[in-house]
């Protein structure tokens, strides 16, 4: 299991044997020598401390700490735990905090005060840092917890039909198991801010109480933090200069999908491949357009919403979110336009009416076709806030130096007999070279190259997906790693959708890539995914895992993350004669490990 | 001065019969091409490696590789078709290939934009409807033509058959084609590939490719003197008595290097049937040893014969054959081009001439010329026959089918030929852009454009019914024969052409140059006034080139070499 970081190391015992070990691998060399191991050392160390878990700890009880445990896929769990530790600490209560895959199991059972912030992937899942203390928890092995005081914050999208279904069974196991509540379950939807900062203020108020009661001291303990060194962030993010905008699909493909190359110069701004660049959107001013006449509203009045006067164009441009469904949007025009139908859709929560209506529409086909008399204000108050997309980073800064590369497929189609359009991607497609978007790294830890260059390397990256594994064999190239690079994609077309074609046959030539096994769906008869190259490939991809071999897999969520995972514990039980639940639970285990990471949206 | 051989002879000698690394470029998933050594070995199973140049530049900027296609040739020997077969070119058109069949100017078909995992199907559908593409390209004999309508007497028939027979001797032996595209067996280890026998090419085959026709006076449909070995069919008495041998010919030449030059073939004397094989066997033996295998520019056998000299190059064939030629007889050419619409043959068959433009079948628009192919071939009963000027003859049809015929014929406007002006029954053009890797300027896409002009220009004279030999060509390779337009135009860049005056119009004598590197407009200002005086002071039946010559407007070229350089 991880090791806990602490501030002052205590006395490391190595056991007998490792010394003499290490005492007869040191024997004869120089002092020079002597000293560039002390260094390689320190540099492991350094090395383990970045690569493992985020985790903060003061030398105290379990019973006399808050612990805060997260589970996050894309930042937003990470960010408010973080949040809520710094401010449990400036408050003055001891506290831990902790990556879900790197809590201690065997510590549970002695937790007393446990926060858990965790999302629910698109399909109702855990996030894949969190599956082994989710299933651990929900299992048979889970011990009782008749003195732990528990609260949980699920952060979800009401967009999906299983919201925050992961935060509401961990809420509920953990009062199976004897756990008493010390604030309610908060179930955060996108607009996370909304639910998560009074929740927050409650959790803390509530747990300072219970540490109070128990007897803690209050005192400060500095946390372990890296310093950032940008004054950029999510919340002021940098304008990046677009130094290049280029479709990368042939004239014929049926989707547009950009290479876009932005500059970070002066930003400050560091990344590492495995991360993602958040760009803040602006809704398509045509989109405006349709609303504006959909609700018959001029654009240039004022409206005032949360103390802020804004002209609604400006609302609907800058500040909204209207190019995606949502239940509390769907609810408001329920209300105001009385239609009993779309009433009669929301009342159950998870119908499939319901699934197919967020599948199949965007909020200004429903506004068509359910026409209301909207205030303006009660229209801005409907909408979430426009939140910023993240998108998997496609170089390497070694190769690129002040640059991020993105990997853009445009939303945009037809449908209803009008246009339709996602809110970043249009931008970013429409914003031509040395145009601005305001931008902020969105790092992924949990999405990292081995820290081993020897150790060889599974890639998954159908369509889009492929971005960062274009960033990892830049990467692996210009850091000299050894380890093999085997990428596995898939995409429609082999002649007009075969992203960066030119540039991984380049990097099979000069030896960064190692193989390459492709799946273009639409250019036989029978519909070819890139599971099937996984099967096809299995025994070679099984003794690349036995060998040691990380695992990567990027791209959509809802059907390929799950058809890969299915194919590879296929693989793995075919190639390695084991049982399917065996072969499912190594899986687990590599995911445990940081050794199968995925990053899918 | 270098004696290494060429980079494609060390190719071919590497390649274990043909075979290089072909089977193991079409497995390779990551890129729609094959290794470049590889399409030059590609050449000699029918097919080129090219890609869509207009894309090219875009894709580059997409990081894409071009847009890879091959075109593929079949090896229809005098360019005969049966029904049956061409349903299946049909099929292969519209399903594997750019929906269009195209007729050379060999006499054959070609298919374009074939992508490389669609390859191998097309040959082996070829393959199942009893042709093949192998040598339609490449350095070895070609697809042997003969004149399209040989059936007026039953020794046009004989001579036809001889074209065939001489077309089928000919084709390598190598087993490599059945192996790659077909399935077959393969031959084990090095061993049995060294055992494996080219007995007329060897193991680097020609020097460079090598093309046969023959012709059947009066008749010079094929070029004959276009060709390495013509064949001019001598019948006397209605009775096939042999064939005069003409060697030498060839149309490529390189802008701006005078050490190449179209030539025309020279005639060396008379052989029997009996003799053909082994004289033309024996030609190719020579060219074969005596070829330039450094330079491939200089490798055809017009330049050995210049280099060597004709007289030594024929006592080297007279001493293989161990006799002497008898001299040539006579004959007398009268026509080239295709003779269109209906000509009735010896045994009381028909034949149907359609005029194709630039020999494109396609459905475009309202013109849905493959569909009227189609549909021909669903109730002909003869043959087709492709002709070197890539039209079709409907063969062979019985005198009470022929209401049948003209009824398809006119539905699909396949008739078009009946009206149509002088100049656009007789003209040809090559592909060029966009698949063609050597064009360098429009060819087969401009033809349409610059038709009208002429026309135009003609009626303006009185010269529409005018039958003048028009050739356009994208480069100066001669795919379309341009050095022996009446009028040609030969590629330099886009839009700009050199205009070549001054053919016969029975393929006898060259054009020379007239206007180098011009554009349309110099083109057409140019050819206006000769139009003028053409019209006024030709004589009966003069043509256009001859007419250019008599007046004095150009100069005549005395030699049969006239190299591609300014005259006029």
């Amino acid at each position: 299991m991880n090791s806990v970081v602490v501030p002052n190391l205590p006395a490391v015992s190595l056991d007998a044997e490792k010394l003499a070990l290490l005492a007869r691998g040191l024997e004869g060399l120089t002092a020079a020598q002597l000293y560039w191991v002390a260094a390689w050392a320190a540099a492991q160390a350094a090395q383990a401390q970045r690569s493992g878990p985020t985790a903060v700890a003061v030398a105290t009880r379990t019973s006399e700490r808050l612990t805060i445990v997260y589970g996050s896929q894309t930042g937003n769990a990470k960010r408010i735990a973080e949040e809520l530790a710094r401010r449990s600490e400036a408050a003055g209560l001891p506290v831990r905090l902790l990556r879900a895959d790197a809590y201690p199991q065997r510590e549970l059972a002695q937790e007393r005060h446990l926060v858990a912030v965790i999302s629910t992937q698109g399909d109702g899942e855990p996030p894949d840092d969190a599956r082994g203390l989710f299933e651990f928890i929900a299992g048979k092995r889970a011990p009782k917890l008749p003195a732990l005081q528990f609260a949980v914050l699920g952060l979800g999208d009401s967009s999906y039909p299983q919201f925050c279904v992961i935060g509401r069974q961990l809420d509920a196991r953990l009062a199976e198991l004897g756990g008493t509540r010390f604030a309610a379950l908060g179930e955060a939807d996108v607009e996370i801010e909304a639910v998560a900062a009074p929740w927050t203020e409650q959790a803390l108020e509530q747990a300072r109480e219970l540490l109070k009661q128990a007897g803690v001291p209050a005192r400060v303990t500095p946390l372990h933090v890296v310093p950032s060194r940008s004054t950029h962030s999510r919340e002021q993010p940098f304008a990046a200069t677009v130094l290049a905008n280029q479709r990368i699909v042939a004239r014929d493909s049926e989707r547009d999908v950009r290479h876009i190359e932005l500059s970070l110069e002066g930003s400050g701004l560091r990344y590492e491949p495995g991360d993602a660049l958040g760009v803040w959107p602006r809704n398509p001013p045509a989109l405006v357009d349709q609303w504006l006449d959909a609700l018959r509203f001029d654009g240039a009045q004022e409206v005032t919403h949360q103390g802020r006067t804004l002209t609604l164009r400006q609302w609907l441009e800058r500040e909204r979110e209207i190019t995606r469904l949502n239940r509390p949007f769907l609810a408001a025009l329920a209300a105001t336009s009385g239609d009993g139908e779309l009433m009669r859709v929301l009342q159950k929560e998870q119908s499939a009416e319901f699934t197919a209506l967020l599948a199949a529409d965007q909020p200004i086909d429903l506004l068509r076709r359910h026409p209301a008399i909207w205030q303006p204000e009660a229209l801005v108050a409907a909408l979430r806030p426009l939140a910023p997309r993240l998108y998997s980073i496609a170089s390497s800064p070694k190769v690129v130096g002040e640059e991020v590369h993105l990997t853009v497929a445009v939303v945009e189609y037809e449908a209803h007999g009008s246009a339709h359009w996602g809110a970043a991607s249009g931008l970013l497609a429409a914003t031509d070279e040395d145009g601005k978007l305001p931008v902020f790294i969105e790092p992924n830890e949990r999405f990292r190259l081995p820290a081993d260059g020897e150790r060889d390397v599974i890639m998954i990256g159908p369509g889009t997906g492929v971005a960062p594994f274009r960033a990892f064999v830049q990467e692996r190239r210009e850091s000299g790693a050894t380890g093999r690079n085997w990428l596995f994609f898939g995409n429609r077309h082999f002649s007009s959708d075969f992203l960066y074609q030119v540039e991984w046959q380049q990097a099979l030539k000069d030896g960064s890539l190692h193989r390459l096994d492709l799946a273009f769906s639409r250019d036989a008869a029978h519909k070819t995914y890139i599971q099937r190259r996984l099967r096809e490939q299995g025994a070679e991809l099984h003794a690349w895992l036995k060998g040691g071999a990380h695992i990567y897999v990027c791209g959509d969520s809802t059907h390929m993350a799950r058809d890969v995972h299915a194919a590879l514990i296929e693989v793995i039980a075919t190639h390695g004669s084991r049982s399917p639940d065996e072969a499912k639970a190594w899986l687990a285990e590599l995911l445990q490990q940081g050794r199968y990471a995925r990053d899918v949206y | 001065m270098t004696t290494e051989l060429s980079h494609l002879e060390q190719i071919k000698a590497a390649s274990r019969f043909l075979r290089g690394g072909i089977a193991e470029g079409l497995a390779d998933s990551v890129t729609g091409a094959i290794a470049d050594d590889d399409t030059k070995l590609l050449k000699f199973h029918g097919s080129y490696q090219q890609d869509d140049r207009d894309l090219r530049e875009e894709r580059r900027r997409q990081k894409l590789e071009p847009a890879y296609a091959f075109m593929l040739r079949a090896r229809l020997p005098s360019g005969v078709v049966t029904p049956a077969q061409w349903l299946v070119f049909d099929r292969i058109a519209r399903d594997y290939a750019s929906g269009s069949l195209r007729i050379t100017t060999r006499q054959t078909f070609q298919w374009h934009g074939i992508i490389k995992r669609k390859l191998k199907p097309t040959i082996a559908a070829i393959h199942d409807a009893l042709a093949t593409t192998i040598a339609s390209c490449g350095d070895v004999v070609r697809n042997v033509v003969s004149t399209a309508n040989p059936i007026e007497s039953s020794a046009h028939a004989e001579a036809y058959a001889w074209a065939t027979r001489l077309s089928a001797e000919l084709e390598p032996k190598t087993r490599a084609y059945h192996e790659i595209w077909l399935d077959g067996e393969q031959l084990v280890g090095e061993e049995a590939v060294v055992e494996e026998q080219e007995p007329l090419y060897g193991a680097t085959y020609l020097p460079r490719k090598f093309k046969i026709g023959l012709a059947i006076p009066p008749l010079n449909d094929i070029d004959v003197f276009t060709q390495d070995l013509g064949l001019i069919t001598i019948v006397e008495q209605g009775v096939l008595q042999g064939f005069n041998i003409a060697i030498g010919g060839g149309m490529g030449a390189s802008h701006g290097d005078a050490t190449t030059y179209p030539r025309l073939a020279s005639v060396v004397g008379f052989v029997t049937p009996e003799q053909l094989f082994g004289v033309a066997e024996a030609v190719i033996g020579v060219q074969r040893d005596w070829g330039d295998r450094v330079e491939r520019k200089h490798a055809r056998l017009k330049y050995t014969l210049d280099h060597r000299g004709l007289d030594a190059f024929k006592a080297e064939l007279e001493s293989r054959l161990g006799y002497a030629l008898a001299p040539a007889r006579d004959y007398r050419f009268e026509h080239n081009g295709d003779r269109y619409g209906w000509v009735e043959g010896h045994d009381g068959h028909w034949h149907l001439t359609l005029h194709i433009e630039s020999g494109r079948l396609a459905d475009v628009g309202e013109r849905r010329w493959l569909s009227g192919l189609r549909e021909l071939a669903q109730v002909h009963a003869g043959d087709f026959r492709l002709t070197c000027n890539q039209n079709v003859i409907v063969a062979n049809v019985a005198a009470n089918e022929r209401g049948r015929i003209d009824a398809i014929v006119r539905e699909y406007g396949l008739d078009v030929y009946a009206k149509q002006s002088g100049i656009r029954r007789h003209a040809i053009a090559c592909v060029a852009l966009p698949t063609c890797g050597l064009a360098m300027a429009e060819s087969e896409r401009y033809l349409p454009t610059l038709l009208p002009k002429l026309e135009a220009l003609l009626a303006r004279h009185g010269l529409a019914d005018a039958p003048i030999l028009l050739r356009l060509s994208g480069c100066p390779n001669g795919c379309s024969r341009p050095y022996l337009g009446e009028i040609a135009l030969v590629g330099r860049g886009p839009g700009r052409y050199d205009l070549r005056l001054g053919a016969d119009f029975i393929g006898q004598r060259l054009n020379q140059v007239h206007r180098e590197n011009v554009d349309e407009t110099a083109i057409l200002d140019t050819l206006a006034p000769l139009f003028a005086r053409y019209a006024g002071e030709r004589g009966e039946g003069e043509g256009f080139g001859d007419f250019l010559l008599r007046t004095g407007i150009l100069t005549p070229v005395p030699s049969r070499r006239i190299p591609v350089e300014v005259v006029a």
